[in-house]
């Protein structure tokens, strides 16, 4: 029972943070349908930015947090306007597999300027080292803080999307966008929200996941950014609820198979239950189906 | 107040609208009537800047606005209530009249805008809580007007507001878009139902097959007997 909750705890961190790209994933996905391959190394050039803000410039870790938010929101925006933008009348494939060509292009670019290796990740303020055993469960500060800093962005997001103008008219145009257009919404800025917004949430995890595991490389957004794309098609691709409950489904079940002794299978469980999810209920667990209505 | 000159369209190698011409003046309603795929929508669609023509001009208020974008359009008191409502379905009926408000500046004027459209439509402030996809048909349509009527418009397209509704209804929506008019909002009215909206309207143009090839004041038109013969059913 101890082991059990000390997984779940686990899983609860690791899972805020596929919570925090999968966001990234299901917003993209529900106002443009684009499956964003490349934000998974978004996610990875924020864990980058964080890096050489501690290492480098020796900025506090909430400094380093906000700078690799923001790099990662310009990033989203400049590779929404360039790569995908001008493919707005294409076929989804073409679109696809463009991002597909952005994904390889920021792992191998970031390998170029900063080589292959994996780094540690600089030591952690002295705060975040220390724990708490409540009944024989060892709960640390980095734990705790990264599922408060999590919680916190997502609160944030739902706020924005549930009251303000902007939000609404991002879910406006996730809902039908030439009804948008024709109340005067400027479509093409809201998508470029969505995707700002979206990235800043992976640029907050790549910095959360170099504190969790402590190491960061070039390739490290490929899996991660996998998984989190599992925990948003689990949860119902384009809805934001099912990418958070997915999110902490994915890290749970991979704790805890970890835990139990078959770390070998962690991923492969991960993969197990996305084709499960496709063969039994495509939809994802919050997904309805919607049928044309004429 | 709104005029398109010699609009063409095309569909890839298709030519949907030939050369049209029409105008709208301040405060009348003119309909477009036509059978299906005769260009009507096409015509609106070209009108709010969701079509680009290949070529001719929409001008509104001596202002060619042919290159303008939708939401510019919007700003200049253009606003179009599209085939099939096309409400947000997954908003509440009070976040899509909030949408209707997008551009607004003037937060001022918005809460008396709010009461106003609440009071022609009643059944808007019961449901405001409600999502727009859980409304009828009927009700969906009064949304549509009612967002519309939310970026208060100088000009409102209304393309096929009787569509899949029942008589009774059909007649209440009309009464509305008659008052909304007698409000000071000039209406361009697309409607299958001919009929109806040569009973309401001012004036108007029948379209067959991308061109306009009828024109005049609504009453003549509704004793034309070709008109009568080919779209009134006698």
């Amino acid at each position: 029972m101890q082991e059990l909750i000390q997984q779940l705890i686990n899983g609860l961190s690791l899972g805020s943070i596929y919570a925090l790209i999968a966001l990234g994933y299901t917003m993209v996905y529900g106002i443009i349908q684009l499956i964003n391959f490349a934000h998974g190394d978004v996610y990875m050039v924020g864990a980058y930015v964080g890096y050489f803000c501690m290492a480098r410039a020796h900025l506090g870790f909430f400094t380093s947090l906000v700078i690799a938010m923001l790099v990662c929101t310009v990033l989203g925006v400049v590779i929404e306007r360039v790569a995908y933008k001008p493919l707005r009348n294409s076929t989804r494939i073409a679109v696809l597999i463009t991002a597909i060509g952005v994904s390889l292009l920021l792992e191998y670019g970031m390998m170029f300027f900063v080589g292959p290796e994996v780094r540690a990740y600089p030591p952690m303020p002295g705060f975040m080292e220390a724990s708490y055993n409540i009944g024989g469960v060892i709960i640390r500060a980095q734990q705790l803080l990264i599922i408060g800093i999590s919680l916190i962005l997502m609160i944030g997001l739902q706020y924005i999307v549930r009251r303000t103008k902007v939000g609404k008219a991002m879910r406006a145009v996730s809902q039908d966008a030439d009804a948008a257009r024709l109340m005067g919404i400027n479509v093409d800025n809201t998508i470029s929200l969505t995707f700002a917004l979206g990235s800043a949430l992976a640029g907050a995890a790549g910095v959360l996941v170099g504190v969790y595991y402590n190491s960061i490389d070039p390739l490290m957004g490929i899996l991660p950014g996998l998984k989190a794309f599992v925990a948003a098609v689990l949860g119902g691709i384009g809805l934001i609820p099912g990418a958070l409950i997915g999110g902490y489904v994915i890290g749970a079940v991979e704790t805890l198979v970890a835990g139990y002794g078959f770390s070998m299978y962690k991923d492969a469980v991960v993969f197990a239950i996305l084709i499960a999810v496709l063969m039994v209920k495509p939809t994802g667990l919050l997904g309805k189906n919607v049928r044309e209505k004429v | 107040m709104f005029e398109i000159r010699d609009l063409n369209v095309h569909f890839g190698g298709i030519h949907a609208l030939k050369g049209i011409s029409m105008t709208v003046d301040a405060g009348e309603i003119v309909t477009l009537i036509g059978a299906n795929g005769a260009g009507k929508t096409t015509t609106l669609r070209t009108a709010s800047g969701l079509k680009k023509p290949t070529s001719g001009t929409i001008v509104v208020d001596g202002r060619d606005i042919t290159a303008a974008s939708p939401q510019e359009r919007v700003k200049l008191g253009l606003c179009q209530v599209p085939e099939g409502r096309r409400v947000f379905p997954q908003m509440t009926v009070q976040e899509n009249l909030e949408m209707g408000a997008y551009q607004r500046k003037d937060k001022a004027n918005l809460a008396s805008d709010f009461d106003d459209v609440f009071g022609r439509f009643p059944v808007l402030k019961e449901r405001r809580k409600q999502t727009a996809g859980t409304l009828s048909g009927g009700e969906q349509q009064m949304l549509a007007m009612g967002r519309a009527l939310m970026s208060r418009p100088r000009i409102l397209l209304l393309d096929e507001p009787s569509m899949g509704l029942a008589p009774l209804l059909v007649a209440e929506i009309f009464d509305i878009i008659k008052q909304i008019n007698e409000a000071g909002t000039t209406v361009l009215l697309v409607e299958q139902n001919a009929n109806m909206a040569l009973r309401i309207a001012d004036r108007a143009y029948v379209m067959e097959t991308g061109s306009i090839v009828l024109e005049g004041p609504a009453s003549e038109l509704l004793d034309t007997e070709d008109i009568k013969r080919a779209y009134l059913g006698g």
